[in-house]
């Protein structure tokens, strides 16, 4: 489809550059103690882009752009998490940056990048879809330019990411001169048609997944993620653990769907073609990332540091799901992406509030919440038992999913080593419940939650809480959200 | 030069070179120096790969982003580093460890 067509099919894009530009002019007219109102602004923009996107649903699918980018219902479904996510973490922030317009600029045009990511159909979108991303994500860490922490975490996030999109691209550089086609589609039918050199393709493999397993925090990639998360403010901290590794996720399923193995019946014998294992690299990879998020994590006093690890275990759960490379196993990423949004911006939004009034981010710091503040250390616990995967709550469904896809593709040793990780994973997140709630201190001073606090608390439990039992809507959203244009 | 192999050597070693560059330069202007030179390694690649395997200007068209992706990665990293700089007086990523591993 050429250029001028295409606007139609990128209404949500256009649209929310156009707000960009908005707010920046808003800026500039507002005084200082109405910046609040760029804020609540951005939140309208976003609000009004998941309209747009949800109009997207009804679109036939298609190349756009001669081929830059792709509008199928994945990519209205990762537009629709990221601009959901960036909703919450723009009401998250409100009450904390109410005289720093810049920050709600940063957030949009991450979302932004985060859309483009999810509808990435070449090589050069990849590149430069991943780093708006990026360039925003390393200004957002450092945001809070006086506190060394945040500094410190933003200089080794920027080099480290640096240096995984420099590796990245000279991978693509390798499939682009293996395949002579930037074009993804058009790589995998050159790879069909003239099967490449083993080594070569698969030295080409592990570059580029380097650079998208920084992103969606892989073992072997993941040496920035606990000091980014623990350095970075922590509204940032729960931004980053959502939207920009949901769109890495996107980047990796679109890259192994339409480049590595073909969605349809032709994935085997294309793997085969290939002669490179790689589901097996895959799965070795995904077991690394799970049991070394949740081992590591059960050493953690820091308790922004224990959900760093813990989100490199979940990024564990979904890339075990990827190895089946199956559409089952797709859709159960997709399905755990949104559970895992709201429960793990749930937790977040309790250490949010209650750390900033206890002021301090110590596991220790939360010993008898649960007298202090019963309902903040109740939702809490629903959130981390949800974390860990126990029924009746979303979290179970979701991992529930991941491990049937795992099982039907024949995976058990896998699954099994899965469920493993679970287990140790009840223990970090248990030991947080039995700090709040087992032990007591002397002096019992309530931790009043406000009413602001108590909705957007209660926005986030209720869906943890109503896709435990009834699961039914969120999982046809998946379904009809998995009609890959190749 | 009317082959393919020359550049790819050299776009081998330099990639080697920024990486090395990477893991052992302690300034954090260094480290951003071989990040730089592994950029231009890509560049390299895509530009030969254009000139021999496609015959098209795709290749030449990625090199072209990736200059201006670097600039911009550079003028970030350079503003974080002067902020560092700032606050601790000193661009040494060992020195700067506020936080435990």
């Amino acid at each position: 489809m050429d250029n001028l067509s295409s606007l139609s099919y990128f209404v949500p894009e256009l649209f929310l550059s156009a707000a960009i530009l908005v707010v920046i002019v808003l800026d500039l007219l507002l005084k200082k103690e109405q910046k609040i109102w760029t804020g609540i602004v951005s939140a309208a923009v976003l609000v009004i882009s998941v309209f747009l996107i949800f109009q997207q649903y009804t679109m036939p699918a298609s190349e756009i752009f001669r081929g830059m980018l792709v509008l199928d219902s994945m990519a209205a479904f990762i537009k629709l998490i990221a601009a959901v996510s960036s909703l919450i973490i723009i009401l998250f922030s409100l009450p904390y940056f109410d005289d720093k317009s810049e920050y709600y600029v940063l957030i949009l045009i991450t979302t932004l990048g985060m859309f483009l990511m999810g509808a990435v159909n070449d090589i050069l979108m990849i590149i430069i879809a991943m780093e708006l991303v990026g360039l925003m994500s390393y200004v957002l860490t450092g945001f809070t330019k006086r506190n060394i922490k945040s500094n410190e975490a933003s200089l080794k996030y920027i080099l480290y990411a640096a240096t995984s999109t420099g590796v990245m691209a000279f991978g693509f550089s390798y499939l682009y001169g293996l395949t002579g086609e930037t074009n993804l589609i058009k790589i995998q039918q050159a790879l069909m048609t003239n099967p490449p050199h083993q080594v070569a393709y698969f030295i080409t493999l592990i570059l580029i997944l380097a650079g998208i397993g920084y992103k969606v925090a892989m073992v072997p990639f993941h040496f920035w993620l606990p000091d980014v998360y623990e350095g970075a403010p922590t509204t940032i901290t729960a931004f980053f653990s959502i939207g920009p590794k949901a769109a890495g996720m996107a980047v990796l399923i679109r890259f192994f769907t339409t480049v590595v193995a073909h969605g349809s019946s032709q994935a085997a014998a294309f793997l085969q073609n290939l002669q490179v294992n790689t589901p097996q690299l895959l799965a070795v990879l995904a077991v690394l990332t799970m049991t070394f998020g949740n081992v590591v994590a059960l050493r953690q006093t820091n308790i922004k540091r224990l959900m760093a690890y813990s989100s490199i275990a979940h990024a564990g759960y979904m890339l075990m799901a990827m190895v089946v490379f199956s559409p089952q196993g797709y859709k159960a990423v997709l399905f755990y992406l949104v559970v895992y949004m709201f429960m793990n911006f749930g937790a977040f939004w309790v250490i949010i509030t209650i750390s900033q009034k206890l002021g301090s981010e110590e596991i220790d710091a939360f010993r008898g919440l649960g007298y202090r503040s019963p309902y903040a250390a109740v939702a809490m616990a629903v959130f981390l038992f949800s974390l860990t995967g126990l029924p009746p709550l979303a979290g179970f469904i979701g991992k529930f999913y991941l491990f049937a896809a795992v099982v039907q593709g024949g995976w058990y040793v896998l699954a099994v080593l899965g469920v493993l990780n679970s287990v140790i994973s009840l223990y970090y997140y248990a030991y947080i419940v039995k700090q709040m709630f087992l032990r007591t201190v002397e002096e019992q001073t309530p931790v009043p939650i406000n009413l602001y606090e108590g909705v957007v608390l209660t926005m986030l439990l209720v869906p943890t809480l109503l896709f435990g039992v009834y699961w039914s809507p969120l999982l046809r959203i998946t379904e009809i959200s998995f009609n890959l244009l190749y | 030069m009317n082959s393919l192999l020359p550049y790819l050597i050299t776009a081998g070693i330099v990639f080697t070179l920024g990486i090395f560059t990477i893991i052992y330069k302690k300034n954090a202007v260094g480290v951003l120096m071989g990040v730089e030179l592994v950029l231009n390694s890509v560049n390299l690649n895509f530009i030969a790969f254009a000139r021999f395997v496609d015959y098209q200007l795709n290749g030449q068209l990625i090199s072209i982003f990736i200059i201006i992706l670097a600039a911009a990665e550079a003028a970030i990293a350079l503003a974080i580093i002067l902020n560092i700089y700032r606050l601790k007086t000193t661009v040494d990523v060992t020195q700067v460890s506020e936080m435990k591993n």
